[in-house]
């Protein structure tokens, strides 16, 4: 084993040992979590498998196999941030409704 | 009797809302109507919230700054949940004499209107406003002409009456940032029966405006933006 290939597989271990530590502090929601478990799965897979990178460049016909992961994560980060503005715009809105819900009942308490 | 809510959004206007809730008690006093004012402090920063529980109105304080258009909805909610019939915005730094709602009142009642709007370009008495200003509002008022076929010469003006009918849908819906071009596309898809009132406006006897010179761009931007996009959600899913 090559010592690139320790120092990914140890790397992505790792990342995976802090979210796990997020999740139980409370810090991290497990619905946001599965994303991030699934791309550390990913990046230890290719790290034992070495040769996967290429076979899969191949099989899509992409040339040069470092262009599918750039295009890959990209798109993938893309699609996270649009998922996280939709989440931040639902909280506005429920934020919104809770702030004047309290202003009209501090009223009514006077 | 005719139940009227004045609803007053107040941002840091410590040193303009005791002179603009004095006046509107007046103004209420003198026509003998039977009118509540509402001040929304948005979590100003300042001594609004002292100065204005010592005042002759229902205060509601927010406790987190919603912007202009949450806190208008949150006086439109009050008014609505306690029952008036109709509920008039002010602004809170002064700009709105108050002596124009009788006017508006009027308006509202001999024309059976929905929505009355003061605006100051149909006598162009009083305050004008900056030339930029003037350029967007002018912008808001095609605009509004091409999308619903009404023509509002004044979309920014934040002098405006509601009747019940319309408090109950703006108690849902109504627009966050910005609210008073895109309001004028909501009423008019509603079917609400818009008019026009000449009133004359002062300059701001306090506080800052909530668009400064910059933030056009992304005002115009944005308010474009919001009015297309509820000219389709309301159009398309009736």
């Amino acid at each position: 084993m090559a010592k690139i290939q320790i120092i990914a597989i140890a790397v992505s271990l790792l990342f995976l040992l802090y979210i796990v530590r997020l999740i139980i502090k409370g810090k991290l929601r497990e619905e946001y979590s599965i994303i991030w478990i699934a791309c550390t799965l990913v990046l230890i897979v290719f790290s034992f498998w070495r040769d996967g990178l290429e076979v899969m460049a191949h099989l899509v016909g992409v040339y040069e196999a470092p262009n599918l992961v750039f295009t890959g994560a990209i798109f993938a980060v893309f699609i996270y941030l649009l998922h996280l503005s939709v989440v931040v715009s639902k909280l506005h809105s429920q934020n919104k409704q809770l702030a004047q819900e309290i202003a009209l009942m501090k009223e009514k308490l006077k | 009797m005719i139940r009227i809510a004045i609803i007053v959004p107040a941002f840091n206007e410590e040193k303009a809302i005791t002179a603009v809730v004095q006046g509107l008690n007046a103004i209420a006093k003198e026509h003998q109507l039977n009118l509540q004012v509402v001040v929304v402090n948005d979590c100003s920063s300042d001594t609004t919230s002292e100065v204005i529980s010592t005042l002759n109105c229902v205060a509601l304080n927010l406790p987190v700054n919603l912007g202009i258009g949450g806190a208008v909805q949150t006086g439109f909610m009050y008014a609505f949940e306690n029952g008036f019939d109709y509920a008039i915005q002010v602004d809170g730094d002064g700009q709105h004499p108050a002596s124009e709602i009788p006017k508006m009142l009027k308006a509202a009642i001999e024309q059976q209107a929905d929505v009355v709007i003061g605006s100051r370009f149909i006598d162009k008495e009083g305050f004008q406003s900056s030339a930029l200003r003037r350029f967007g509002i002018n912008y808001f008022k095609k605009l509004n002409r091409m999308l619903v076929g009404i023509t509002v010469s004044d979309s920014t003006s934040g002098l405006r009456l509601i009747s019940r009918r319309v408090l109950e849908t703006v108690s849902v819906y109504y627009p966050d940032e910005y609210p008073e071009p895109e309001s004028i596309i909501l009423y008019s898809l509603k079917g609400f029966k818009i008019v026009e009132v000449p009133v004359s406006m002062l300059e701001r006897q306090g506080g800052v405006s909530s668009i400064g010179a910059l933030a056009s761009v992304y005002y115009m931007f944005k308010v474009t933006l919001a009015i297309i996009y509820t000219f389709i959600r309301i159009k398309f899913r009736r």
